[in-house]
């Protein structure tokens, strides 16, 4: 990188028209372009105000339970041989992940807003989840979008959102996945936008969504930084967070991205491996095109249709991400890296057997590539792994996988 | 004067009202998309909107989904849509076309090329649902050098203050959106519709064509009496669908949805 960019410059994204750098963006037809805009002003209104940032940070100790411990792997990292590996313990969220940050912070501004209802995309279900759980406790309206293929692979969580009283809506069009289901639900916003606040529930869509969601999820990176000078009395050498949309990563990575000293790494799902094409790593294997909403990286062909990807975790299995980490690539300030299933799979069962800790098939993306990194690092250095959500959901594939049935 | 602005202005001139059919480019097959549009024209089309085929329309209700699944397995890209038109346009020389589509192939093949290919295929003007103005400032003036015209949309959630910023971007005739929904919705209010368009016509001097939800005569004629054109899409896309496996069948099908609107809008003008 020819240019040093200060912490100012990193933390000044996006510009007021949503952009980071080349990416980004409002790509969305005029129906929905007033709601952006009333959006992002009545975000940038109640942001620093006290009657909401209060009551965030309130839900988020009480109701969510922050802050999630920063634990040291001892065993883990006994075993591996290098450095220290830490833990980001996001899977003791309630509703076992972090997207519970991000779906409080956007349902109390669906309340702000005077929105009774939501909707929301969801892959693995966890983002479903959360929202379900959300508006349960606000008494709002809620209708998830859920791929039909999605739907089989985690029917757990489609039963907890039915059971938290939301609409579980199959979508069967396209590939039957998350990218179908964040189509479907962009419909459902288009023809209900009066009355209907749209919780994204990843760093990704129309500015302003991929800004405030990094904003709520930045918790994850405010406390662990507050975490390492407490318990280690530094900074850690390196994070590694898993990518699909980004929003974990981009929680854990911003409160760092002026400590050039910290190496930050993105973990995509590489699937059967980046050389067969099934995968889902648009980072390590796309270019830069538009869908929902902004200008990133994707994969598709040459034609510029999306392709079909594929990852054993439903979370990661999306074509694009979030448009900030398509910056922070092309700036060189943090690595994206990709991890294929089998070796997620080895992840998730190694960090069962040695610590305990049953990291969802998403997280153990991050595991597999934070196990590896500190292999190659000095005892005195020190890997945070952000283990964004718990494995519990992911037992039926793993039993699979076994030719087990439960 | 552009080919969509003189097709407009005699309209206005003979008090008619445009009518202005939608299909989605290489559905059922590609070889079928230049005979489906001569049939439009036959049945009384003053302007052809294509759609270039996307995998994921999000502005599109299922209807038009499916034509764009049913295009794709043919594969057909932006490249082989230029190539209709081309073929269209040894036939036709006077009946203006404009793709109608998402931005992602565009930027796939580039914004340079798209607009040299298309001005070159006798394309005459370029909706694209996802790119706003605020996008647009690359692709906008690309088209324009090359004579195209750029038509965007406009809503019923569209503030005066976009109305005014959305027109002055705008060339050949602005597409309102009648409902708040996606392509293929039902629910049409004229009592609305009619207000607001009159709003629009107040604000900027672009002729009006308003598209969803127009599927009969009935329809087409509320709306053309109150705009300077209407859009059908859905109605004549489901017709395709219906009609894939019989294509003789399939052109009369289009041109017996398509008279009584055309009818329907000339008794407009008498």
């Amino acid at each position: 990188m020819s240019v040093k960019l200060t912490e100012e410059m990193l933390k000044a994204l996006p510009d007021d028209r949503g952009h980071f750098g080349n990416y980004g963006g409002r790509f969305v037809s005029e129906t929905l372009f007033d709601s952006l805009l009333q959006l992002e002003r009545e975000y940038e209104r109640l942001k620093n105000a006290p009657e909401f940032t209060e009551r965030f940070d309130r839900d988020l100790a009480d109701y969510v339970g922050r802050p999630s411990p920063l634990y040291f792997a001892e065993r883990l990292t006994r075993e591996t041989g290098g450095a220290q590996i830490w833990l980001k313990r996001e899977d003791l969220n309630h509703t076992g992940a972090h997207k519970v940050n991000n779906t409080i912070g956007q349902a109390l501004l669906a309340h702000f807003l005077g929105k009774p209802r939501v909707i929301a995309e969801t892959g693995a279900g966890q983002h479903g989840v959360a929202t379900a759980t959300v508006a349960a406790r606000l008494g709002l309206k809620c209708k998830v979008f859920m791929g039909s293929e999605d739907i089989k692979r985690q029917s757990l969580n489609v039963y907890r959102m039915k059971l938290l009283g939301a609409e579980v809506q199959s979508v069967d069009s396209g590939t039957k996945t998350l990218k179908d289901a964040m189509n479907e639900a962009m419909r459902d916003w288009v023809t209900n936008v009066d009355d209907t606040f749209y919780i994204i529930g990843t760093v990704a869509g129309p500015h302003p969504y991929p800004m405030l969601v990094r904003d709520f999820q930045s918790v994850i990176g405010r406390e662990t930084r507050r975490q390492s000078l407490e318990k280690v009395g530094r900074l850690p050498d390196a994070i590694v967070a898993c990518v699909g949309g980004g929003s974990n990563a981009m929680g854990i990575f911003y409160p760092f991205l002026g400590d050039e000293a910290v190496e930050l790494y993105g973990v995509e799902a590489g699937g059967l491996g980046l050389a067969t094409g099934q995968h889902a790593a648009p980072l390590s294997a796309g270019r830069p095109g538009v869908l929902h909403g902004n200008r990133t990286y994707l994969m598709e062909d040459d034609d510029g249709q999306i392709s079909a990807t594929h990852s054993i975790s439903a979370g990661l299995d999306y074509p694009g991400v979030g448009p900030e980490h398509a910056w922070l690539k092309d700036i060189g300030r943090a690595n994206y890296v990709s991890v294929t299933d089998d070796e997620a799979l080895d992840a998730f069962r190694r960090l069962t057997l040695v610590e305990g800790i049953m990291p969802a098939l998403e997280s153990s993306h991050a595991v597999a590539y934070g196990v590896k990194l500190a292999g190659e690092m000095d005892k005195d250095q020190m890997v945070v792994i952000n283990v964004s959500g718990r494995g519990d959901k992911d037992i039926h594939t793993i039993a699979e996988r076994d030719g087990i049935t439960i | 004067m552009s080919r969509i602005e003189a097709t407009l202005s005699q309209l206005r001139r003979q008090g008619r009202k445009a009518l202005i059919p939608y299909i989605t480019a290489g559905d059922p097959q590609p070889g079928e998309t230049v005979r489906i549009m001569q049939t439009l024209v036959a049945a009384g089309a003053d302007i052809i909107e294509l759609g270039v085929p996307f995998s994921d329309p999000m502005a599109d209700g299922p209807v038009i989904q499916l034509a764009c699944e049913r295009a794709l397995r043919h594969h057909v890209s932006l490249r082989n849509v230029l190539e209709m038109v081309r073929e269209f346009r040894q036939q036709d020389t006077q009946t203006p076309i404009v793709l109608m589509g998402y931005l992602n192939p565009v930027e796939a093949l580039g914004y340079e090329t798209f607009a040299e290919m298309a001005a070159d295929a006798g394309v005459d003007g370029v909706l694209t649902v996802d790119l706003p103005p605020e996008e647009a400032d690359t692709l906008v003036p690309l088209l324009k050098a090359r004579n195209l015209d750029v038509i965007f949309l406009l809503a019923p959630t569209t503030t005066d203050d976009r109305i005014r910023r959305i027109s002055q971007h705008c060339s050949g005739y602005v597409y309102y959106v009648s409902l708040k929904g996606v392509t293929g919705s039902a629910q049409l209010d004229a009592t609305e519709v009619a207000q607001k368009v009159a709003h629009i016509h107040e604000i900027t001097a672009l002729p009006v064509g308003v598209g969803f939800g127009i599927r009969d005569a009935r329809s087409a004629g509320m709306i053309g009496r109150v705009s300077d054109g209407v859009i059908v899409g859905s109605v004549l896309v489901d017709t395709i669908a219906r009609y894939q496996d019989k294509p003789e069948a399939l052109h009369l099908a289009l041109s017996d949805i398509l008279r009584p609107m055309r009818e329907a809008l000339d008794e407009l003008a008498s």
